[in-house]
């Protein structure tokens, strides 16, 4: 492997974000921080405490999750996007630079930013709510875990994109949506059998539960099912983006 | 453009391997073909070599296959079939020593609009896995006139600009072989006699030199061979000045004392024709014939003499490029 091409990548995609730090670090960071007022201070001190946890600290890792999807997949897919936009893929094309090399450089960037915002995140939740972490490894684990296979996706997505309404059609219509019924502000418990069931097949409920356990120790899955999920997952996304390249779809006519 | 710069630039790109047998072509196509997803073939079993260090134009009318040819080259596009080494590395097995060597200046101006000029000339050289080198940056900044646009951002940049940053961007990993597709269309005369400068510059320091163009003139100005791509197909490839020689046909206006109703029925064994209101009369003949029995312009003027005919002036005028290719195009479809 060749790193002065990752590096590149990499720098020039971190240099993006430093050129535009107010969309990409501190509108998130408000907007969360309203979900707390709203949900937390507001709303939350009239929720009866859920497996011994308050409601503004149980809602914290759905928050910081739902964070970290829709900003993967943004940062992710924006990333390889612009390019093909702008048409200066074709520098990245007719480089010596490997399939693995590109993907390494555009969503470990992507990745970098969804976990640094993650923290500061976190860190501005700290602000709102007592925090515990009851195992931190863990919850750094799953942060990484989940920040790569959604950058992978987005990845995905601005490849697969041809106009920046598509770029915006997953974040908006699958992402949110999945993180909202995913259990980021409540538990399953609190829900019909039904929808218990249904929610089953929603994914992000393992990465949110996972997460929510690194923090409290409780859980509406096991451990186990969560890292199998984000795992699955990820070979998933890593098997789409190989297909991609190999047949050159949406990249090389 | 300082001299110096593009000096200290063509030394920098000199090919430290120039012993190297002139005679193997640095790129190789055997076989091209391309269809596309739609099913129109773009190429059709191109066959072509490119020679170590020359600058090779390839003319063709639009949709001809230029860009195919060169983006299936440079891996821009896949090949439907047949074979591309670029010193003799296999374009698509052995990609990484291929590409290392190709630097490609694309025809649209195409770059990341809030970079600066030395990090998007900067962010290339990583690409193409070498070292940061700032001084050879500043170098190719400087042969562009570049060099105090350095901490521009490109938006802000002209579009003659742009396009030297698109040059900037490609020798940034000093290539071996170097694609100029339309490399100054929307340019003005004095940059384009600029980049001119620099290619040969760049073609004298050992590298080779593909350009497509629509500027004849262009070819006619540069090019040591040119190869003709017309429906997929390449037509024709030959020395520039061979071809040259071997197409473009002359003709020869003698400005007559007195016009001519017609052209006397004893010079009827002449290519003749009578222009100007018959005060002009054009001789045409082969260009490519050697000495006066060839050209047959010493017996004619002998025999305007003997038919009365007098002249006051006369000139030759030697066929363009642009009247061959035209006719060739014209000849093929």
């Amino acid at each position: 492997m060749n790193l002065y091409p990752v590096r590149a990548i990499y720098a020039a995609e971190m240099a993006r974000t430093r050129r535009t730090l107010l969309q990409s670090i501190v509108s998130p960071v408000i907007s969360t921080s309203l979900y707390f007022v709203v949900f937390g201070a507001a709303i939350g001190s009239r929720i009866s405490e859920i497996d011994g946890v308050s409601y503004g600290a149980f809602i914290v890792p759905g928050l910081i999750m739902l964070m970290l999807l829709t900003q993967s997949v943004s940062n992710a897919s924006f990333g390889i996007f612009f390019p093909k936009f702008s048409g200066s893929i074709y520098e990245l094309l007719s480089a010596p630079i490997s399939h693995v090399e590109i993907v390494i450089g555009y969503v470990g960037a992507a990745a970098t930013k969804s976990i640094v915002l993650g923290l500061i995140i976190l860190a501005t939740a700290g602000l709102f709510v007592p925090l515990e972490i009851a195992h931190p490894l863990w919850m750094l684990t799953f942060l990484l875990l989940t920040a790569v296979t959604f950058s992978l996706l987005g990845f995905i997505i601005g490849i697969w994109a041809d106009g920046f309404d598509k770029l915006q059609l997953v974040p908006l219509l699958v992402i949110t949506p999945l993180t909202f019924l995913g259990g980021s502000f409540y538990s399953i418990d609190m829900l019909p059998p039904v929808w218990q069931t249904l929610t089953l097949f929603n994914p992000v409920l393992y990465l949110v539960s996972g997460f929510r356990w690194s923090f409290y120790g409780i859980s509406d899955v096991s451990l186990l099912a969560s890292v199998t999920m984000i795992l699955v997952f990820l070979a998933l996304c890593l098997a789409v983006i190989a297909w991609m390249f190999r047949t050159g779809y949406r990249l090389k006519p | 453009m300082e001299p110096s710069s593009l000096n200290d630039l063509a030394a920098s790109l000199a090919d430290p391997d120039a012993s190297r047998a002139a005679a193997e072509p640095v790129i190789r196509i055997t076989g091209l073909d391309k269809t596309y997803a739609g099913g129109f073939r773009a190429l059709k079993a191109v066959d072509l070599s490119i020679r170590r260090g020359e600058i090779f134009a390839l003319l063709g009318p639009n949709g001809a296959g230029k860009t195919t040819l060169i983006s299936v080259v440079c891996g821009l596009v896949n090949p439907t079939a047949g074979e591309v080494r670029v010193d003799g590395f296999d374009s698509v097995r052995d990609y990484r020593q291929a590409r290392a060597l190709i630097g490609l200046v694309p025809q649209e101006l195409t770059n990341e609009a809030f970079e600066t000029v030395w990090n998007t000339v900067s962010f290339s050289r990583g690409l193409f896995g070498k070292s940061p080198d700032p001084g050879h940056i500043e170098r190719v900044l400087k042969s562009l006139t570049l060099w105090d646009k350095r901490d521009n951002r490109l938006i802000t940049l002209s579009g003659g600009m742009k396009r030297r940053v698109l040059i900037a961007k490609a020798l940034s990993h000093e290539p071996r072989i170097l694609f100029l597709d339309e490399p100054t269309a929307g340019v003005d005369v004095e940059l384009r006699r600029e980049m001119w400068n620099v290619v040969r510059q760049l073609r004298d320091s050992g590298v080779t030199i593909i350009l497509t163009t629509h500027y004849i003139e262009e070819a006619e100005e540069m090019a040591d061979r040119i190869g003709v791509i017309n429906g997929g197909q390449i037509v024709l490839v030959e020395e520039k000045a061979a071809l040259m020689r071997k197409l473009g046909s002359k003709q020869l206006t003698l400005h007559l004392h007195s016009p001519l109703a017609a052209v006397p029925a004893r010079l009827s064994g002449y290519d003749l024709q009578l222009a100007n209101e018959g005060s002009e009369l054009i001789y045409s003949y082969d260009g490519a014939s050697d000495g006066e029995e060839g050209s047959g312009i010493t017996a004619l003027l002998g025999d305007l003499d003997a038919a009365g005919i007098a002249f006051k002036d006369l000139h030759t005028r030697q066929s363009s490029l642009e009247d061959i290719f035209v006719d060739l195009v014209k000849e093929r479809s």
